[in-house]
C-alpha cells in the first residue's frame, strides 16, 4: 500500500518511512505542501499521512484544496496540537483519522491500514480470495488451515490483487505498489515476486495475462497448495 | 498710680487726719474691685484708702516689695512703695482669692464648651470619614472578591472621582500583568507544540530500533536518535533564551558592539570550526559604543551568526560587518526564497531545506529581541548569492 507521507521535520519524516516500510507500506516522503500536491497529481498512493505545520502553509489547507477537487484518498492528520477542537477542525477540512504527536508507530500503522479498508468497504483486515485469506495486519497468510508467511514486497502484491479480484493488474502498477521514489526498482522485480508467490500459494492461483499483466484465476479453480 | 496721685497733691496727706481720703481706681471689670489701695503714713495713721480695702493694714511688711498675707480670712498679693518725702507708705492689694476665680472662670468658660461640643464633633468627623471612605472600602471588597486569575479592568461606575486616579493606575497594572501571563501562557503552549515533533521523532526513531534487526537501519535510527537529542537539546535552549529576551528588564547602557561582537566571534569559533567554516569580525573605523541592551543584542547576535554557520557550506565563510548602526551577518548558503524572507517573522517558520538544524526559534528570538531595543532586522539575498541577515539599532547613538 502506497502512502504519501507530507512532513517536514526530517528525523520525524525518516522514522516515518523506514517505519511504515517495516510495517508492510510503500511510503514516499516530501517536505512541503507543493511538492505534496505534484505527487497526489502523479502517483495513485492509497493513502496520505499529514502533518499540519508545513513551511509553505498549512497541512489543512492542502487537504481543504484536494477535497474540493474531489480527491477521495484517506488521510490521516498528525500534529502537535491535539485538542478537541484542534481534532474536529481537521476532521471537519476532510481527514478521515487524526493523531497527535508524539504517537506509536503500530497506532500509526493500524490506523492507516483501518483506513485504508474503509476505503474499500471492508469491515476486517482480512481479505479472503479462494480458499486463501491474508491478514494485512500481521502481512501473513492462511490457506486452509497451514500458515504461509510472506515477504513484505510479496504481500504488496499479493494484496493489491486479492483487493481487486477480477481486473487485470499491470506490471507497472504492481511495481508503484513496490516501490516508493527513493528505492531502486530492479527491473525483473514483480516477476520474481510473482514466481515466489505461485511456490508458495499454487502455481495456478495467480494468472498471468499475457501482454496486460496479472490477475486472480476465477474462484472455481481449486488450486493445491503444493502444485 | 497712687503714688503719683500724692506726688502730684491731688491727694492731700495733711487732710486725712480723722477721715481716710477716698481713691479713685479705675474699674476696666468686675474683677478689679478686688483691687485695693491704702496709703498709710509711715508711723501707721491711714491717709486713705480705695472703697472696698479692708480696715486694717494690707500686709505687716514694712520695706518696700511685694509680700502676701491674710486679712480677715482672705489671702493677698500685696506691692509696698514708701514714699520718705512725704512720709506714706503705699499698698496695693490683689485679692487672691478673686484671682483664683479669675481663672477658674475661664477654664469653666473654655473647657465647659470644649467637653460638651468636642464628642459632638468627634461623631460628626467619624461619621463624615466613614462615609467619605466607603468608595474606598467598596472598592477593597470589589479587589478582595477577584479570582486570582481575573485581570479585568474595574468598571467605572465602582469609584467615585476622588480615587479615579486610583483606579486607573490599578487597571494600567492589570493591563500588564495580563499581557506578562499571556505572554507567558503563549510561550508554554508554543514550547509544548514545538517540543511535541521532535518528541515524535524521538519516539518513532526508538520503535524502529525494536521492531528491525536490519544493522543498517538500525544505525540510520541511532544516528537519527542522537541528531534528534541534540537538536531538541538546542530547541530547549532557544525556548529558554526567547522567554528571557520577552521577559528581561530592558536597561540600556552604552556599549561596544564591537567588542561584543570579538566575544561573540571567539564564543562561537569552535562550532565554526566544527562545520569547518570561517568567522570573522569587520569593523569601520568610527567609534561603535552605542546605546543598548547588551543582553538582548547580544542574543540576536548570537542567533543570527549561528543560523549563518548552519547555512554555511563546507569552508564557507561568515563575515560579521559592524558599520554605522548596524550589524551584518554575511554568508555564503543558499540565501533564503522570496517567500521565506517573507515568512521571516512566523514563529513556525523553520529554516529551508538542507539546514538539519534551521529551527524557526532562532530567528524569533532574534525579531522579538530587536522589536524590544526598537530596532530592526533586515534579511536581504546578496548578488553572488549567499544571505545576509543586518541588526540595525535605530536609536543607538550616544
Amino acid at each position: 500500500m502506497r502512502i504519501l507521507i507530507v512532513e517536514d521535520d526530517d528525523i520525524l519524516a525518516d522514522g516515518l518511512t523506514v517505519g511504515l516500510r517495516l510495517t508492510g507500506f510503500t511510503p514516499d516522503h516530501v517536505a512541503t505542501i507543493a511538492d505534496a500536491r505534484a505527487a497526489i497529481e502523479t502517483v495513485d498512493f492509497d493513502g496520505i499521512v499529514l502533518d499540519i505545520m508545513l513551511p509553505d502553509g498549512l497541512g489543512l489547507d492542502l487537504l481543504e484544496e484536494i477535497r474540493s477537487q474531489g480527491v477521495r484518498l484517506p488521510v490521516l492528520l498528525l500534529t502537535s496540537r491535539d485538542r478537541v477542537r484542534d481534532r474536529v477542525r481537521g476532521l471537519d477540512a476532510g481527514a478521515d483519522d487524526y493523531l497527535g504527536k508524539p504517537f506509536d508507530l503500530d497506532e500509526l500503522s493500524a490506523r492507516l491500514r483501518a483506513m485504508l479498508r474503509r476505503r474499500v468497504g471492508r469491515a476486517s483486515s482480512i481479505l479472503s480470495y479462494n480458499g486463501l485469506s491474508i491478514d494485512t495486519s500481521s502481512l501473513t497468510g492462511r490457506y486452509g488451515d497451514k500458515p504461509i508467511s510472506f515477504s513484505k514486497r510479496e504481500f504488496a502484491i499479493l494484496s493489491a490483487l486479492i483487493e481487486h479480484p477480477r481486473h487485470i493488474l499491470s506490471r507497472d502498477m504492481l511495481e508503484e505498489k513496490l516501490y516508493g521514489w527513493q528505492e531502486d526498482i530492479e527491473s525483473n522485480a514483480v516477476e520474481v515476486h510473482i514466481h515466489k508467490l505461485r511456490t508458495k500459494i499454487g502455481r495456478s492461483y495467480i494468472e498471468t495475462v499475457r501482454g496486460l499483466g496479472y490477475r486472480l484465476a476465477e474462484e472455481e479453480t481449486k488450486p493445491s497448495p503444493s502444485d | 498710680m497712687v503714688s503719683s496721685l500724692l506726688a502730684d497733691r491731688q491727694i492731700e496727706v495733711g487732710q486725712a487726719e480723722t477721715s481716710p481720703n477716698a481713691i479713685p481706681l479705675q474699674s476696666e471689670s468686675s474683677f478689679s474691685r478686688q483691687l485695693s489701695c491704702q496709703i498709710w503714713t509711715l508711723d501707721g495713721g491711714i491717709v486713705g484708702q480705695s472703697g472696698g480695702a479692708p480696715d486694717v493694714q494690707l500686709t505687716d511688711r514694712v520695706s518696700e516689695g511685694y509680700s502676701q498675707s491674710v486679712v480677715n480670712g482672705e489671702p493677698w498679693r500685696v506691692y509696698t512703695l514708701i514714699n520718705k518725702e512725704l512720709g506714706v507708705r503705699v499698698m496695693v492689694g490683689d485679692s487672691l482669692g478673686v484671682r483664683h476665680r479669675l481663672v477658674w472662670d475661664v477654664l469653666e468658660g473654655l473647657l465647659l464648651p470644649g467637653a460638651l461640643a468636642l464628642p459632638i464633633l468627634g461623631a460628626i468627623l467619624w461619621l463624615s470619614v466613614a462615609k467619605g471612605m466607603a468608595p474606598l472600602e467598596r472598592l477593597a471588597f470589589a479587589l478582595r472578591g477577584r479570582a486570582p486569575d481575573d485581570l479585568s479592568a474595574i468598571p467605572d461606575g465602582v469609584s467615585p472621582p476622588e480615587i479615579e486616579s486610583v483606579r486607573q493606575a490599578l487597571n494600567t497594572l492589570f493591563s500588564r500583568v495580563a499581557a506578562a501571563r499571556n505572554i507567558e501562557r503563549d510561550f508554554t503552549t508554543y514550547a509544548a507544540h514545538e517540543l511535541k515533533t521532535p518528541l515524535a521523532g524521538l519516539r518513532t526513531q526508538t520503535q524502529i530500533l525494536r521492531l528491525s534487526d536490519d544493522p543498517k537501519i538500525r544505525k540510520n535510527a541511532l544516528d537519527a536518535l542522537e541528531r534528534s537529542v541534540d537538536r531538541t537539546d538546542r530547541m530547549v535552549r532557544q525556548l529558554l533564551e526567547l522567554s528571557f529576551v520577552e521577559k528581561s528588564e530592558l536597561a540600556f547602557e552604552d556599549t561596544d558592539l564591537h567588542q561584543l561582537a570579538i566575544e561573540l566571534v571567539t564564543d562561537l569559533l569552535p562550532f565554526a570550526k566544527e562545520k569547518s567554516v570561517t568567522l570573522e569580525t569587520q569593523r569601520s573605523a568610527e567609534n561603535l559604543v552605542r546605546s543598548t541592551n547588551p543582553f538582548l543584542f547580544e542574543t540576536a547576535l548570537r542567533n543570527i551568526i549561528e543560523n549563518a554557520i548552519h547555512a554555511s557550506p563546507e569552508c564557507g565563510e561568515v563575515l560579521v560587518v559592524l558599520e554605522g548602526n548596524a550589524v551584518s551577518v554575511k554568508d555564503q548558503g543558499p540565501g533564503m526564497s522570496d517567500e521565506e524572507l517573507e515568512m521571516m517573522n512566523t514563529r513556525f517558520k523553520r529554516g529551508h531545506e538542507g539546514s538539519p538544524n534551521g529551527s524557526g526559534l532562532g530567528l524569533t528570538i532574534v525579531a522579538s529581541a530587536m522589536e524590544r531595543l526598537d530596532g530592526r532586522v533586515v534579511f536581504e539575498r546578496m548578488k553572488n548569492g549567499g544571505q545576509c541577515v543586518s541588526l540595525h539599532l535605530i536609536n543607538g547613538v550616544v
